[in-house]
């Protein structure tokens, strides 16, 4: 399994910036709809459960279950040729499931509801890459 | 409205070809055009609606048009990936339902394998609001379809055998024609053994990349009669978005939840009916999931059901791909919908290879992927039937 992934620069769209700029300072930023208190999923403009445009920003807890994962032995553009890497989906303790990488972690220990919790990879532009860890992983550690 | 019995399949083509250097994609498009209207008895000259997505080149159909010097007064541009030229034939016979044409075209055509066409699609558009919290990851396609499969196993029990069952079957199919690609037949252990792409699918679980294209022609009754074609009649069409829904994505089920249900009203049959089924083979997983979609058996009894041999032709109870599908035959520009429609027409005018020619084939159904299982998808479904059904 290889060690360090790419860590490419996300494009920052208007709607996106204050998730963006939480992630440079280490911290994990959700929005929630006023009006229904949906939480909403990737961020944007408009709450796609009841259409508000009253949206919040709160900072979530990191912490969430690989809902699916799968061993990647063919990366394309920046993972081209870096070796095997995890992709998942972890469902977060909010309740959006965001797709991300796992890292620091034995594969072949790697379960569908392992606990993990955030880990940003900073991308070198004031941003970071939102990834994660199990959680037994560093209390070994 | 209904569009059933509204307009009718009058001709169908295959590109034979798997590798086409020496063509231009608009090329493949005008040639699987001609190879379709010849099918049918018609011409260019005939045509007055057309219907292509982002596999064409330049500015939608208005750049093919001017290429083939025809002059619609219809065009449909829709893209939703694999399952676009399954809508278009929806679209196309909702349009000559209501006058707006009576000689539909609808073309696909690529060059993956020779490196003369990009496949169209939306993954990693900068512009695309998902693309930064996704792309940067490192997602490919075979990967997004891992994710699901690794799901589907988690929840129903599904193996890696059951997956490679769908797999054997297409090639136990593809060996009966010639022009596929992959004309050997494997074993599921072949399958299990072949070099792992993305944990759980192996490299025999996804689709060929191929050159290809193929056209379908979709004409009003009053021409449909004057053909001397047989003629497929349009019974129901259903289609679908399925995408992340706010972070609630579900990766053990497909759109089909809901293309399936409405093409199956529109037509007014249900999945007992189907004689035989063309259902998008990008992957095993993407068969296994939407045969339980459609309503062929039980939720997350997909791997039990194919493991019965279920899908094999002539004679299993759901005959499916007989062409030996994407997972073997072609893929053309990495969308398969067009080819499921094609054999699907071949089916219903017994011009299947022989010995995977289902007997008394009445009713068809072609059902259409595209997008990613992982993310966002679109879906298109079709019931077809003889020209008397």
């Amino acid at each position: 399994m290889t060690g360090e992934l790419p860590r490419p620069e996300p494009v920052v769209s208007p709607e996106a910036r204050r998730f963006w700029e939480a992630t440079g300072e280490q911290r994990l930023r959700l929005q929630r709809c006023s009006e229904c208190a949906a939480v909403v999923w990737y961020p944007r403009g408009i709450c796609p459960d009841c259409s508000s445009s009253n949206l919040d920003w709160f900072e979530a807890s990191g912490r969430g279950l690989v809902y699916s994962f799968t061993i990647n032995h063919r990366g394309t553009g920046p993972y081209e040729g870096i070796g095997p890497y995890i992709l998942a989906y972890v469902e977060l303790e909010e309740g959006p499931r965001m797709l991300t990488n796992i890292v620091d972690c034995d594969s072949e220990k790697l379960r569908i509801g392992q606990l993990v919790e955030v880990r940003f990879a900073d991308t070198g532009t004031g941003t970071a890459l939102v990834r994660f860890t199990p959680v037994e992983t560093v209390a070994d550690g | 409205m209904s569009i059933r019995g509204k307009a009718f399949i009058a001709g169908a083509f295959e590109h034979p070809l798997r590798e086409i250097p020496d063509a231009s994609l608009a090329q493949i498009h005008a040639d699987v055009a001609l190879g379709a209207l010849a099918d049918a008895g018609l011409s260019l000259d005939d045509v007055d609606g057309y219907f292509c997505a982002a596999d064409a080149p330049g500015f939608g159909g208005i750049s093919m048009a001017e290429y083939m010097g025809m002059r619609p007064r219809y065009v449909d541009t829709t893209e939703s990936g694999g399952s676009s030229y399954v809508a278009h034939v929806g679209h196309a016979a909702a349009a000559i339902a209501v006058g707006k044409c009576r000689v539909a075209l609808v073309t696909l055509a690529g060059k993956p394998r020779t490196g003369g066409s990009p496949p169209g699609g939306s993954m990693g558009d900068p512009q695309a609001p998902e693309t930064s919290f996704e792309v940067a990851y490192g997602p490919t396609t075979p990967s997004l379809y891992a994710l699901a499969a690794k799901r589907h196993m988690h929840e129903f029990g599904t193996t890696s055998a059951q997956l490679a069952e769908i797999k054997v079957t297409a090639s136990r199919h593809a060996k009966h024609n010639p022009n596929a690609l992959l004309q050997k037949e494997v074993t599921v252990e072949e399958v299990l053994e072949s070099p792992m792409v993305s944990d759980p699918l192996h490299r025999l679980d996804c689709c060929v990349v191929t050159d290809g294209g193929g056209a379908v022609v979709v004409v009003a009754p009053e021409i449909a009669q004057a053909l001397e074609r047989d003629c497929i009649k349009i019974l129901g069409h259903g289609e679908s978005p399925k995408h992340t829904d706010n972070g609630r994505v579900d990766l053990t089920y497909t759109g089909a939840v809901w293309s399936g249900p409405l093409a199956f009203e529109e037509a007014g049959t249900t999945p007992k009916d189907i004689d035989y089924a063309s259902i998008y083979d990008s992957f095993t997983i993407t068969v296994l999931e939407t045969i339980e979609d459609l309503g062929f058996c039980e939720k997350g009894a997909g791997g039990p059901y194919v493991e019965s041999g279920a899908l094999r032709a002539p004679d299993g109870e759901l005959p499916l791909n007989t062409d030996g599908g994407g997972l073997c035959n072609n893929h053309p520009s990495n969308r398969g919908g067009m080819t499921k429609i094609i054999e699907a027409v071949r089916q219903l005018r017994d011009e299947a290879n022989p010995a995977v020619q289902v007997g008394d084939c009445q009713l068809a159904l072609a059902h259409g992927t595209g997008g990613s299982l992982g993310t966002r998808m679109g879906s298109a479904t079709l019931i077809l039937g003889r020209e008397d059904a």
